[in-house]
């Protein structure tokens, strides 16, 4: 029941093998079971779940199920949730009880899913590795001893342990393709303003972007149908029809023209992870794609421009957390200037410190120009270079990480930590669609397959991604902790 | 020495839109602390501001008076401070690339010159909410109500050269804001409010002195005062050998001065740039035209019109298109009489005169404009004569009737010119006042015009006050005489 994809499990729920409410119980007895070793939930709702699950039953019995309803998943910790705590993995938060629901989570009820939980992330979405949370980090299901990447951590990591099929996770410069990759799944960073960033903890404003991750990219279309479109409540998310995501998903790929961008296999790119990558796009030939080299000449300042661009945004919107009016207040305060230094200080963890302090300064009077305005300068040469590349091709591919999941406590430097991300956040600065597709194992670790589009092309990505997985079965593997713990 | 004062306002003007400028809480004013203050304005995880259209329209009619640019591209900025008042840690504001480009606002200064100021540019930002200090044993409490009002920040070039500029300034800045009706202009409840540059130079220097910033003036006499102070202050500082150092201050108006609030080293660095949750405002000319096609006379051309077409002083003209208020009641009260002249001595004596001994605005005059037309009216058709015509004034005023016509019906103060009725009357008065016929008949004849007074007066009294005095007059002198 729990390794289902979740076309799988309409399917049972259709011909009555089970109930959304057992199969409910069934994943949250094994996150009561198995989660404190993973650690990939912050706040397991059972009541909610339990009722959402009856409404949906009930709703199928009515004859009115949607594609949606009644499955269950998860959603990282970084949406607001009415009557739910709502952390964003921060001390800050830890005792703040959402008033409202983010525009996606309002999107997914409506569609009748069932959520089981918030699952656990790097703070405020700051990290590659899910080490930064407040709540602990998370296991790796297919090797414990490894990170599950971030900073949607929580949310791959439950989904490949088999708690939960799918889950919400935020991307702004990779946080939701490398989990993806690191555990095994599939994930989806769509165009920035597909999805409403309304309600959703902002890190950087113009980079994040909510995704669906997932077991295969069919069930990824089957959440995005339910999570993009216009919203009034956020101004950057686009007036744009939303497609039926899986109407274009069996189109074969004979013709597709994929380009390899000649800086994603350069230096530093683990030779496992090439191999498997490399494998992959012969399985593409093999359906009848071409594949040529092309080149992203700005790739190297991609970095460089995010460490600029998203702690600047990020020093601004974690201002809010002041102490004043919710979030972490320090004991006893002596004064205004107190109050603020010790609920921050106390409240934030040393990765957004970092951040808020880099944001501050880059901001300053004085280093705007050289900071913040060049480095929008280079995130529009940045975009400039995959539009010429989308001139040429359809779709570009590469590895979505250079190495597989390293190991628990093996980036301790921040700028190690930071170059895990080289592949995947030049994607957010240009704010075109991305996503991971799982393409292999590096020993017992997978290898995530990154597929990238231009703006709007999110239904050619999860074709492409679709035919993939109707060719391979790398999406259909699971980690040695699921299938022990069946 | 002599000195030259230099002064450039910073004027913010609460904008009448009924909701805030980046949620949909109420703005109206004096609500229960923070019952006005929905998620978005307490700046919770994960909101998003929406701009207000209402707000940027009115902005750009703002401008469109005022005869600036309007630049097709505008964006949005934050202003990162911390405080209390201020939810989201920043201040979404207009630091780059403003709502409304460089123009110019004439004013009239008493002596009837006129003076044109140059405005360098306005700017759309949200309020802070409010720190209240008192009733909290120490501590302080905040009202989120007034956090996101849309304010228009209108920032002057240093073109004013006296406090009497600086006030005419703002003057005919609220003027036009209440005429384009994007602001009450309430400076009590704190719809306009402003900050005073000032700086003083030795006459004919054509460097700026060292400027100090009088912060949150709230009145059109404090901007005065406070000046006067401040220029006073620098001017024995700078002869006294000493410098003027380049800070804010506040003014006090209990003590009549200003003080120290910060220097410019204490001052924030407010990291502004470009606000990642709101698109760039794109306005494309044809929005513009309409906006513009549907802009209101404003204070000058109303000027203008009532001297050149309907005949008014230059005074008149000038007192009555003062205030939109003003105008539209006087416009009114001229339509219903059909007469501007008459209008304008009634709006401008029997009602301006009211309304000043009871302290209100003519917005909250007791008398509709309507009313005093329909008054006036019955003054020039002659239906009543001057002195019924203050009777019913008085009724009108004290609520006593609907209308004139009501008043005067129901006190039956219809002027009598029925000359058999008023010739009874004169009869009666004449045949009662044996004494004052005989001295009237034994004075000078150029004597007997004053002796008539006490005939007419008794007739008046006669008829209540409602016989036609020119007609008694001339009918008293007829029979007083052919008793000589």
């Amino acid at each position: 029941m729990h390794d289902k994809t979740l076309a799988e499990l309409t399917r049972s729920l259709d011909a009555g093998e089970f109930s959304s409410r057992e199969l409910t119980q069934h994943l949250l007895g094994r996150i009561d079971r198995y989660d404190s070793e993973l650690n990939s939930f912050i706040s397991v709702t059972h009541e909610q779940a339990l009722a959402a699950a009856d409404a949906a039953d009930a709703a199928r019995a009515a004859g009115k199920a949607g594609a949606l309803t009644g499955l269950p998943l998860a959603l990282k910790d970084i949406f607001c949730t009415r009557d739910v705590k709502t952390t964003a993995g921060s001390r800050m938060l830890d005792n703040f009880i959402s008033p409202y629901d983010a525009t996606v989570v309002e999107k997914l009820a409506a569609a009748g899913t069932v959520s089981l939980g918030k699952t656990n992330m790097d703070e405020f979405a700051m990290g590659s590795s899910n080490e930064n949370s407040h709540y602990g980090p998370v296991k790796n299901p297919w090797d414990l001893a490894a990170v599950p990447g971030g900073s949607s951590g929580g949310s791959a990591a439950a989904v490949a342990a088999g708690l939960v099929p799918a889950a919400i996770g935020t991307d702004t410069g990779g946080s939701i393709r490398q989990p993806a990759a690191f555990c095994g799944i599939t994930g989806l960073k769509p165009t920035y303003g597909r999805v409403s960033r309304y309600g959703m903890i902002a890190y950087a404003s113009s980079l994040d972007q909510a995704g669906p991750m997932a077991r295969s990219a069919e069930d990824c279309a089957l959440l995005l149908n339910a999570m993009a479109g216009h919203d009034l409540r956020d101004s950057t998310c686009v007036q744009r029809g939303v497609p039926d995501y899986t109407e274009e998903l069996d189109t074969p790929l004979a013709g597709l023209k994929i380009g390899l961008p000649r800086e994603y296999f350069g230096d530093g790119l683990d030779a496992q992870v090439e191999s498997a990558v490399r494998d992959a796009i012969k399985v593409f030939e093999s359906l009848g794609a071409s594949v040529r080299e092309v080149s992203l000449p700005h790739t190297h300042y991609a970095i460089p421009a995010y460490y600029v661009i998203a702690p600047a945004e990020a020093s601004s919107n974690l201002s809010r957390f002041d102490g004043v009016r919710f979030g972490h207040r320090c004991a006893s305060p002596v004064d205004l200037i107190d109050l603020y230094k010790r609920s921050r200080a106390e409240g934030f963890g040393d990765e957004v410190k970092r951040r808020i302090l880099i944001g501050t300064h880059t901001l300053s009077e004085g280093f705007f120009d050289a900071y913040y305005k060049k480095a929008q300068q280079v995130r529009r040469l940045i975009r400039q270079d995959f539009l010429d590349a989308f001139e040429e091709v359809d779709v570009l591919m590469g590895p979505a990480s250079p190495t597989p999941a390293f190991d628990l406590g093996a980036n301790k430097d921040p700028v190690s930590m930071y170059l895990q991300d080289i592949y995947t956040i030049a994607i957010n600065l240009a704010g075109i669609p991305g996503m991971s597709v799982p393409a292999g194992l590096a020993g017992k670790r997978p290898v995530g397959l990154q597929i990238l589009g231009s703006h709007f092309t999110e239904a050619r990505l999860l074709n492409v991604a679709h035919q993939f997985q109707q060719a391979t079965d790398w999406h259909r593997q699971r980690p040695a902790f699921a299938e022990e713990n069946a | 020495m002599q000195w030259e004062t230099v002064i450039g306002l910073e004027v913010h003007v609460q904008l009448a839109t009924r909701s805030k400028i980046f949620s949909g809480a109420s703005t109206a004013f004096g609500a229960e602390p923070n019952t006005q203050a929905c998620g978005v304005d307490l700046g919770l995880p994960g909101v998003l501001p929406v701009l207000n259209e209402a707000a940027v329209a009115m902005a750009v009619k703002f401008g469109l008076a005022i005869h600036a640019e309007i630049p097709e591209v505008s964006v949005f900025d934050r202003k990162n401070y911390f405080y209390p008042d201020l939810p989201k840690g920043y201040q979404t504001s207009q630091m780059y690339q403003p709502i409304v480009g460089a123009g110019e606002v004439e004013i009239t200064l008493e002596d009837g010159t006129t003076k044109s100021i140059r405005v360098h540019h306005a700017h759309l930002e949200e309020d802070a909410g409010k720190s209240l200090h008192e009733d909290f044993h120490g501590m302080t409490g905040v009202d989120l109500n007034r956090a996101g009002t849309p304010l228009l920040e209108i920032v002057s070039e240093p073109d004013m050269r006296s406090a009497k500029e600086a006030a005419a300034y703002l003057k005919a800045i609220h003027s036009i804001v209440t005429y384009l009706g994007i602001s009450d202009g309430n400076m009590a409840e704190g719809s306009m409010r402003c900050d005073v540059n000032v700086s003083v130079r030795p006459q004919g220097q054509a460097a700026l002195g060292t400027r100090a910033e009088i912060k949150n003036v709230n009145s059109f006499r404090f901007v005065e005062r406070a000046i006067a102070y401040e220029v006073e202050r620098q001017i024995e500082l700078l002869e006294d050998g000493g410098k003027v150092v380049q800070e804010t201050r506040l003014f006090d108006p209990d003590r009549d001065e200003t003080r120290s609030m910060r220097t410019k080293e204490e001052a924030n660095d407010y990291r502004y740039f470009p606000c990642p949750d709101l698109l760039p405002v794109v306005l494309d000319k044809a929005y513009i035209d309409h906006l513009r096609d549907n802009l209101p006379e404003l204070p000058a051309e109303k000027r203008a019109r009532f001297e050149n077409e309907l005949g008014l002083s230059a005074y008149d003209a000038s007192v009555l298109s003062a205030t939109r208020e003003m105008a539209d009641y006087f416009e009114e009260v001229k339509e219903v009489c059909g007469d501007a002249k008459q209008a304008a001595n009634w709006v401008q004596g029997e009602l301006a005169g009211a309304l000043n001994r009871e302290n209100l605005s003519v917005a909250n005059s007791p008398i509709a404009a309507r009313q005093l037309g329909e008054l006036v009216a019955r003054v020039i058709d002659d239906t009543i004569n001057g002195k019924a015509a203050k009777q019913v004034f008085q009724a009108l005023w004290n609520g006593q009737g609907a209308s004139a016509d009501d008043i005067i019906e129901a006190q039956g103060l219809k002027q009598v010119t029925d000359t058999g009725a008023i010739e009874a009357m004169i009869d009666q008065v004449i045949a009662e006042s044996p004494a004052q016929v005989a001295q009237y008949r034994d004075a000078e004849p150029d004597k007997r015009g004053k002796m008539i007074g006490y005939f007419v007066g008794q007739v008046m009294k006669a008829s209540r006050g409602t016989a036609n005095p020119q007609q008694v007059n001339q009918l008293l002198k007829q029979k007083l005489d052919a008793l000589c």
